[in-house]
């Protein structure tokens, strides 16, 4: 369908850019502590942190993080990429207007936020999107995510997962702007817990 | 019966005030030259930033002065949710309510602009017997015994493995945050039963007045007040833990107006008009339960509300925080109202039992009020600061 036929798309220009967020394995357990990030730890030092991080709860396939990046330091701060031990497929989106229906698209250059900037994720907006979950990301689940920077530092970050059913363009930008519900399925209490 | 003259007082200044157009004058013509002067505008209160703390040893919204609006919302957990799930279940749903409390939008909320009046919400959580039985922990609550003299109990407003009780001086900050709370809970819970409620809308009565029900009387004069040493005995167990129980209390208007108004102040012992015991003057008058009348019988009649509810120790008393429910009345005009009775005490066995079952053997307010449903739930202990409620139980 056309979420799948887009995704591919996306996935091959990501590849072709020299494969965003491939080979992330567990890039968790690989990153470094420095410099480091969470929802409430002070600016690390290279002065980005990510306030109010969540994951939109999902059993399989696709789901995303939002949150608020931001830039506390005196430089512009660029991030390249992402990883989680629970996707092995992550890359930095944005969402536009595409022949008058919401798609998604690997964000060139990846996210710049500005010395002293924020930057959004959020539904219908840019995210970082995880694919190919190979664990569920259940509602109220910690993952951590770590953030590679243009300078190859990386900032892990720890969201949590929500139940969510809103912004069903980013993720199902049908020909119509259909939803497609096997992407966005209700996660469940789960038998994994 | 004879009517009293205080009735007849009270009645007649309603039908004054009735007739003259509007609310300041009205006012002037108020019978009780105690009551405080109208504020002007300089001095009222801004409700909508009022805020109540979430974190804290105690949970909020059970000390807390009862809010004008309450929604107790009860769950059912699903079957896979177990001692883990019931963890994420709560560190999420803590977690909105911090925020909520705050003034701020939850993670994820799609209508962030319904957050910005935190109007003293305050977010309670109660865990009923099987929450402990999922999560494989023995309960701390047990339904009540049933009291056959009195309860006409409905599954549908009975039991619950989770109760969030939100309370907030305005009802659009309830509901989203009940939206918000409903949302969170999905994948663990389905609802079970809501109760809505409300009492005086804030700034309408002084603080701390006793709330009048929609019987009319004043109802939880003998309450225990919030921030005493009574309130900390009768609610408060070492480890800031409490117990809650839910009665839907239904009121019986139609045969409750066949009474005159000398009936109605028996059944309960109190006058309508100030809720002073029928032996007193004042609300707050301790009732003289030796006092008799002319004909050699007790003032305070011995099957009054008041004389079979009385308890003087403070560990045996229970703390009323009711709120009023009003749906729609029938075709023929039957109301449809009574009480969202809560009650907070530290033992339910110790402390709400015997006063029901004392009230169950003979309180003549029985003919006017019937209870039509009832759940109970163990309070936990207050998140601490970045934690969620349960923590202490549920690790």
């Amino acid at each position: 369908m056309g979420w799948t036929s887009r995704m591919g798309a996306g996935m091959a220009l990501a590849l072709a850019l020299g494969g965003l967020a491939a080979c992330a394995e567990d890039s968790t357990a690989a990153s470094t502590p420095t410099p480091s990030a969470t929802s409430t730890a002070a600016p690390a030092t290279a002065g980005l942190t990510v306030k109010d991080p969540w994951i939109k709860a999902a059993d399989t396939g696709m789901t995303a993080a939002f949150g608020t990046l931001v830039n506390g330091g005196t430089t512009d701060v660029t991030i390249v990429s992402a990883a989680a031990s629970v996707s092995p497929m992550m890359e930095l989106h944005e969402t536009t207007m595409v022949n008058g229906a919401m798609q998604m698209q690997p964000k060139q250059g990846g996210f710049t936020i500005p010395a002293g900037g924020e930057h959004v994720l959020e539904p219908g907006g840019d995210h970082i999107m995880m694919m190919g979950l190979t664990t569920p990301v259940k509602a109220g689940d910690e993952i951590t995510v770590t953030l590679t920077l243009g300078d190859g530092t990386t900032v892990p970050f720890t969201a949590v997962g929500k139940p969510y059913t809103g912004a069903q363009e980013s993720y199902a930008p049908g020909a119509h702007g259909s939803a497609m519900p096997e992407m966005t399925g209700m996660p469940s209490a789960g038998a994994h817990s | 019966m004879t009517i009293s003259r205080r009735g007849l007082f009270t009645g007649g200044a309603a039908a004054i005030g009735g007739a003259v157009a509007g609310g300041v004058a009205v006012a002037a013509l108020s019978p009780d030259p105690t009551a405080p002067p109208i504020p002007s505008p300089a001095t009222l209160v801004d409700y909508g930033q009022a805020i109540e703390p979430f974190y804290g040893n105690r949970q909020s919204g059970v000390e807390t002065e009862a809010q004008a609006h309450g929604a107790f919302v009860a769950f059912t957990l699903l079957p896979g949710t177990d001692r883990g799930a019931l963890a994420r279940m709560m560190r999420l749903l803590s977690d909105d309510a911090a925020r909520l409390t705050r003034g701020e939008a939850p993670l994820a909320d799609t209508e962030r602009e319904l957050a910005v009046v935190p109007a003293r919400l305050t977010v309670t959580f109660g865990f009923g017997p099987g929450l402990y039985q999922a999560a494989g922990l023995p309960s701390p609550v047990a339904p009540l015994p049933a009291f056959p003299q009195i309860d006409k109990l409905e599954e549908r407003w009975s039991g619950g493995d989770l109760l969030i009780q939100i309370c907030a001086d305005d009802p659009i900050t309830v509901a989203h945050a009940q939206r918000m709370l409903v949302k969170d809970s999905r994948p663990f819970a389905t609802v079970r039963w809501v109760q809505r409620g409300f009492r005086r809308s804030a700034g309408m009565e002084p603080a701390r007045q006793t709330q009048r029900n929609l019987l009319g009387q004043l109802d939880g004069t003998a309450n225990p007040a919030s921030g005493t040493p009574s309130f900390g005995t009768a609610v408060w167990r070492a480890d800031h833990s409490t117990q809650l129980v839910v009665r839907r209390i239904r009121a019986e208007l139609e045969s409750w107006d066949l009474l005159g108004r000398t009936d109605k102040e028996n059944a309960v012992g109190r006058t309508l008009g100030t809720g002073a015991p029928l032996t007193g003057v004042n609300e707050l008058d301790e009732p003289d339960f030796t006092k008799l009348d002319a004909t050699g019988f007790p003032v305070m009649p011995d099957f009054s509300h008041v004389t079979r509810a009385r308890q003087t120790d403070d560990r045996l008393k229970i703390v009323r925080r009711p709120y009023n429910y009003d749906d729609a009345p029938a075709a023929d005009g039957t109301a449809d109202c009574g009480l969202v009775f809560a009650s907070y005490q530290s033992d339910i066995v110790r402390q709400f039992i015997p006063i029901q079952q004392r009230l169950a053997e003979k309180d003549l307010l029985n003919e006017w009020i019937t209870p039509i449903g009832s759940a109970v739930f163990e309070i936990p202990p207050g998140a601490p600061e970045g934690g969620w409620v349960g923590q202490q139980v549920l690790v």
